[in-house]
């Protein structure tokens, strides 16, 4: 068990009063590369704030265990300082605080430790050079302006700064050009060792093109109804989610 | 992010010194204490005019129709002269040592050796310390308190005592005419230019009391300079007063910047008045951080009146709970080529209310003239309360003239973002409003935007539940 960083034990979850997840069982061990894919509104999203505990999500029944304890009640920063990174859909812009200030002040509340600043802004320079960003945007306020690709490029910048054991990319794939898509991946890979995990939530296959992945996850209706290789993946970039549609027993609408 | 919540010691403002004083007037407002105020100042027969007949226009007008509710001021209940047991001193040393004490932890001497071409620390009604930098002297440059001007400097006073502010401008400003006391002096000759800023620290101790300091600035043609106030007060139980006055006189091609850092007690009532007369592509820039006072009605003015003439305000307001601040900015363009950019900001939290009011007007003969209006505000929860009253009275068409207003909120979403970074909620959210008051602070020097910075801490400290 030792191995194991993330499970998900029965679980359910209600957002705006109404059941989005109905029971996901789901396990991460270190040095795995999972992928959820899934139609929309199918539970992608709610699955990652619920592990994170935003309060807009509530969980009704089951477990989320990360290395071995029941973390359901933790407060979001709690479970960021254990280890738990989440990149966002829509990254929040945060006027009048610089992308360095603002990653200085998370680095030193995620490890406990004081920052170092010119070894800081080194590394922060260094990684920025790796995913193709204007070394100019360190000084930027954090998110402000920045066109889409930027926003997402930022988050995988925080991820590699941070360092977490896991990491929730949430559709950190959407919206991107393939040169960018490229760079994201770049970023995963260099992120990733055997101590560590990745869960990807995605609906489009590219990402995966240049990743090596362990297990593909399919979501519909708030549960997982197939989970397989890279293969599955494949699958469902050629005949969509249709057939897993009928095996939930629900309607196309 | 500069300073932390624990480097914060929330006790410095707070310092109750004994009600101790030399000579102190007693409560009210009658020809005899007016008199009595100016025989204790030994004034000049000509000042002891001006208070006279302020006096009279005070009596005859009429208190403000608008804005925050001033029922509770009882000008019978309130001392408009308390002269602290210290004559005014040019070394530290001599200042008595309670005194001393007070601006030691309010950190003003220290800022006096770091960053300060020269200082005047005032103790509820007169001025304690004034020092100015050697040099600075020897350029011609004078930074002395009021009284030592009214005394040394007659006719430049005269000719400019009032004069920027007319004494019926309204009631408060005819009150501070009428009871003046303390405040601060500067004239930079032609083509001086000040590098380090100049300061004046206000301290009122006394309760019940009032504090009318004069503040009079001539920058002279080519010249410039930048003036720091700072004021802070004890809390006590019944309502102090804050009626100063500010003369600004910017001339042709001079520069001014303004800069105060606003912290009286949640009991003060601070109904200030400031103006500036600026010349021919003469620029005037206001920075200003509202913390404290109980009620604040503060819009300090630029005259435009030479051609070119620039002037910027960057202002911002922070109420908690039961406060009312009433705040902004007015400008008139009254010639050709004057610009003007008002970018204001406001947060409001615990039932706190945030007005920003303004005026802008742009006569006939300012063609080719622009004005740019920024304002935002920020409530920290749904009990706090934001309110934007713009006029403006543009009298010809050949201008540019914008504004813009915005209110807002924090998202949870937003705080959940920096949650998912190891923030804690308090830590979201004081980094969310220096954020929101960076523009702001960046305008002070660096000192001052650590102070500011350590108010904002302040004020969020056990807000966040």
């Amino acid at each position: 068990m030792e191995n194991n960083l993330l499970e998900l034990k029965n679980l359910y979850v209600n957002a705006e009063n109404k059941e989005i997840l109905k029971g996901i069982n789901l396990k991460i061990n270190k040095g795995e590369i999972h992928v959820i894919m899934g139609p929309n509104g199918s539970g992608k999203t709610t699955t990652a704030n619920a592990i994170l505990n935003n309060p807009s999500y509530q969980k009704t029944s089951g477990e989320v265990i990360f290395l071995g304890e029941n973390i359901n009640n933790l407060k979001t920063d709690e479970i960021a300082r254990k280890g738990v990174f989440m990149s966002f859909q829509l990254p929040e812009e945060i006027p009048g605080v610089s992308v360095t200030n603002f990653l200085k002040y998370a680095k030193n509340k995620i490890s406990g430790e004081p920052v170092k600043i010119f070894k800081f802004k080194e590394e922060l320079k260094k990684h920025m050079e790796q995913l193709n960003m204007n070394p100019k945007n360190m000084e930027r306020s954090l998110n402000v302006g920045f066109s889409g690709g930027e926003k997402k490029k930022n988050e995988i910048l925080q991820m590699l700064v941070l360092n977490p054991k896991l990491a929730i990319l949430d559709e950190t794939d959407s919206g991107l050009d393939v040169d960018a898509i490229k760079t994201v991946s770049k970023g995963i890979e260099m992120f990733k060792n055997d101590d560590n995990a990745v869960l990807i939530i995605t609906h489009n296959t590219k990402i995966l093109n240049s990743l090596k992945v362990d297990y593909v996850h399919v979501l519909v209706d708030g549960k997982i109804v197939a989970t397989g290789s890279q293969e599955l993946a494949s699958e469902i970039e050629q005949n969509g989610y249709s057939k897993f549609r009928k095996d939930a027993n629900i309607n196309e609408n | 992010m500069k300073t932390n919540v624990e480097e914060i010691n929330r006790n410095i403002y707070d310092i109750k010194n004994k009600d101790d004083y030399d000579f102190k007037i007693k409560k009210g407002l009658t020809r005899e204490i007016i008199e009595e105020i100016s025989k204790q100042k030994n004034d000049p027969e000509w000042m002891k005019e001006i208070r006279l007949n302020a006096l009279e226009v005070y009596n005859s007008l009429e208190l403000p129709t608008w804005g925050p509710d001033l029922s509770e001021l009882d000008m019978n209940e309130i001392a408009t002269y308390v002269r602290p047991k210290s004559k005014l001193n040019s070394s530290w040393e001599d200042v008595p040592e309670e005194i001393k004490n007070t601006f030691d932890k309010l950190g003003i001497p220290d800022a006096e050796k770091s960053s300060l071409a020269g200082v005047g620390a005032q103790y509820d009604s007169e001025v304690v310390y004034h020092s100015i930098k050697e040099d600075l002297i020897k350029q011609g440059v004078i930074y002395t308190d009021m009284e030592t001007a009214v005394r040394e400097y007659p006719e430049i006073v005269k000719n400019h005592f009032m004069k920027c502010v007319p004494v019926n401008d309204h009631k408060f400003v005819a009150l501070h005419a009428a009871v003046w006391s303390g405040g601060s002096f500067v004239y930079v000759p032609k083509g001086v230019k000040v590098d380090i800023p100049l300061q004046s620290y206000f301290r009122l101790n006394s309760p019940e009391s009032g504090q009318f300091e004069h503040t009079l600035i001539i920058v002279d043609e080519e010249a410039s300079l930048h003036f720091i106030e700072g004021c802070s007060a004890p809390k006590y139980n019944k309502v102090n007063l804050h009626a100063g006055c500010v003369e600004l006189y910017v001339k042709d091609n001079a520069y001014l910047r303004y800069s105060t850092i606003e912290n009286w007690s949640k009991n003060m009532l601070n109904l200030n008045t400031k103006k500036a007369i600026v010349g021919k592509n003469a620029g005037m820039d206001w920075v200003s951080g509202s913390f404290g006072s109980k009620i604040s009605m503060l819009y300090p003015m630029s005259i435009l009146n030479g051609e070119g003439a620039k002037t910027e305000f960057t202002g911002i307001s922070f109420a908690g709970g039961g406060q009312d601040l009433d705040n902004g900015f007015k400008v008139v363009h009254n010639a050709k080529n004057t610009s003007s950019v008002v970018n204001a900001k406001s947060i409001s939290k615990n039932g706190g209310k945030c007005t920003y009011r303004s005026l802008v007007r742009i006569n006939e003969n300012a063609k080719n003239s622009k004005c740019s209006v920024s304002c935002e505000s920020l409530m920290l929860d749904d009990i706090s309360i934001s309110d934007t009253i713009p006029t403006a009275d543009v009298k010809t068409d050949e201008v540019e003239f914008s504004h813009e207003a915005k209110i807002g909120k924090i998202s949870d979403q937003t705080i959940f973002y920096l949650m998912s970074r190891g923030l804690s909620e308090e830590d979201a959210k004081a980094m969310i409003v220096r954020g929101f008051a960076y523009p702001i602070s960046k305008e002070l020097p660096v000192e001052y935007a650590v102070e500011m910075n350590n108010l904002i801490n302040l004020e969020l400290e056990g807000a966040i539940g």
